[in-house]
């Protein structure tokens, strides 16, 4: 399969075809022409996935807590595709990739799909890779999308930002008081699992955080974050878990709130696409000679780059 | 984006320690590649199922067990059962050079390293080969 169009990859993507879907989100990953029409061609296809995101710290149990979700989903019929999102080097560009390890019961499994995925060093991050990635196994047919992220810094808003519903792992032991709790997080957390719930001090972690969600302002018909306990190393606590994933998502399909959701990921999406394709037509524009006069210009200061963009985007 | 080079190493068989998978592995990911570690006691089937997941243009494999002339025929097989012919082989252990010859003249090995091998050299051969299969 090596010369695939879009086209035919795009046809037998949605006929389920699991090659097909490797090879797309390759394609995706990598970008250009024949990347959007891929995505152009399967786009009307997506919307079918529950779409879970799950962050947390390093070594949280992120990933033993998606092979333990994901078996219990598997076990009630539905299918799955994971999507393990880790950091690239910033010294070399390349990664390692080692969350398949504890998703190895999934194994053998046409119900299940995991992929991984390095961040790589790229303008806005890692959503712009990730929504594409989600809209592909979404579009293959997968019943539920989860989108495993380690939470550091940007990452983890924006897997919320492309998951409806966001799980953050906690775990006793790095320190329980309350500074430890990242700011922010309360803010994207639809559901907290307090993992590692074997370890001494789970308890006092999941108190401070029902406290802190406590103080949090809330207007009275929004949904209250959840805090459960869980040991996803013996699959303990993954019932409830699920459940309160679907609850959640029962309550964003209430009203305008799937729609709003959708719209802040639209929004930012169609932005990012914006600027990277302005980027690019500005550097292709008279075979290259407009940006590199530019360039020059802006180096003997007789232009500014603000005025050396509007002249760009102004280009015929 | 240019295209990273994405390479499974895995360890196949049933000996125990992965030390030699994860040096190559961070050697790899140092030459700038996207390494995929999926760990111990790989079945054929299990690696071929994880090369086509994550779609990888390498699959390295480290066996000390002296189980490669039962386990990377097997590997080949699966990889042409899907299509995969343009995954390139390439394994690291004790192996003689008989059985290496044959591994590559008959089962889909690109290349041999045995313990002396230098990153270097395996890193460079990868990224000249990616991708492009049995090696002629
Ligand atoms: N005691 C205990 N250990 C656990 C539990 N869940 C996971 N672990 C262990 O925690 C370690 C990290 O687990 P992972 O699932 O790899 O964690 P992760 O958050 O995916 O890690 P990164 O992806 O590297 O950030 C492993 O050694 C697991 O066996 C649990 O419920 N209890
Ligand atoms: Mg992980």
């Amino acid at each position: 399969m090596n010369n695939l169009d879009s086209a035919t990859l795009a046809a037998q993507l949605l006929g389920g075809h699991r090659h097909a879907l490797a090879r797309a989100i390759t394609l995706a990953e990598t970008g250009g022409a024949e990347a959007r029409a891929l995505l152009g061609a399967v786009y009307p296809h997506t919307g079918g996935a529950l779409v879970v995101g799950v962050t947390g710290a390093p070594g949280a149990g992120k990933s033993t807590f998606v092979n333990a979700l994901a078996q219990h989903w598997r076990a009630a019929g539905r299918t799955i595709a994971i999507l393990a999102v880790d950091p690239s080097s910033p010294f070399s560009g390349g990664a390692i990739l080692g969350d398949r390890i504890r998703m190895q019961p999934l194994g053998g499994d046409p119900g299940v799909f995991v992929r991984s995925m390095a961040s790589r060093g790229r303008l806005g991050g890692i959503a712009h890779a990730t929504d594409d990635a989600v809209a592909l196994m979404d579009a293959a047919g997968f019943d539920v999308v989860v989108i495993e992220t380690v939470g550091a810094g940007q990452s983890e808003v924006e897997i919320a930002a492309t998951a409806p519903t966001t799980v953050v792992i906690e775990t006793p032991g790095t320190g329980d008081d309350v500074q430890s709790i990242k700011a922010g997080i309360l803010e994207i957390a639809d559901v907290f699992v307090v993992n590692k719930a074997d370890r001494e001090g789970a308890d006092s972690v999941i108190r401070n955080l029902q406290t802190m969600l406590r103080l949090a302002e809330r207007s009275v018909s929004s949904w209250m974050p959840p805090v459960l306990p869980a040991v996803a190393l013996r699959g303990e606590g993954i019932a409830a878990i699920a459940a309160t994933i679907d609850q959640h998502y029962a309550y964003m399909l209430q009203g305008e709130r799937l729609r709003v959701h959708a719209q802040a990921r639209v929004e930012r999406a169609l932005a990012l696409s914006v600027q990277e394709l302005a980027v690019t037509r500005a550097r292709a524009h008279g075979g290259g000679a407009t940006w590199r006069q530019l360039v020059e210009r802006v180096i003997a200061r007789q232009i500014d780059p603000y005025s050396a963009a509007d002249v760009l985007l102004d280009a015929p | 984006m240019e295209h990273k080079i994405r390479v499974l190493v895995a360890k196949p068989g049933l000996d125990g320690h992965d030390r030699g998978a994860k040096v190559i592995a961070r050697a790899l990911r140092d030459a700038g590649m996207e390494v995929i570690y999926t760990g111990l006691q790989q079945t054929p089937a299990m690696i071929i199922e994880a090369a086509l997941q994550e779609d990888v243009d390498v699959i390295g494999l480290s066996i000390l067990s002296g189980a490669h002339m039962t386990l990377l025929p097997k590997v080949s097989q699966l990889l042409r059962e899907q299509a995969m012919d343009d995954v390139l082989v390439v394994v690291g252990g004790i192996i003689s050079d008989a059985d290496a010859t044959i591994l590559k003249r008959d089962h889909g090995v690109a290349a041999v390293y045995g313990p002396g091998a230098s990153m270097q050299e395996i890193v460079s051969f990868i990224r000249e080969h990616a991708g492009s299969g049995r090696v002629s």
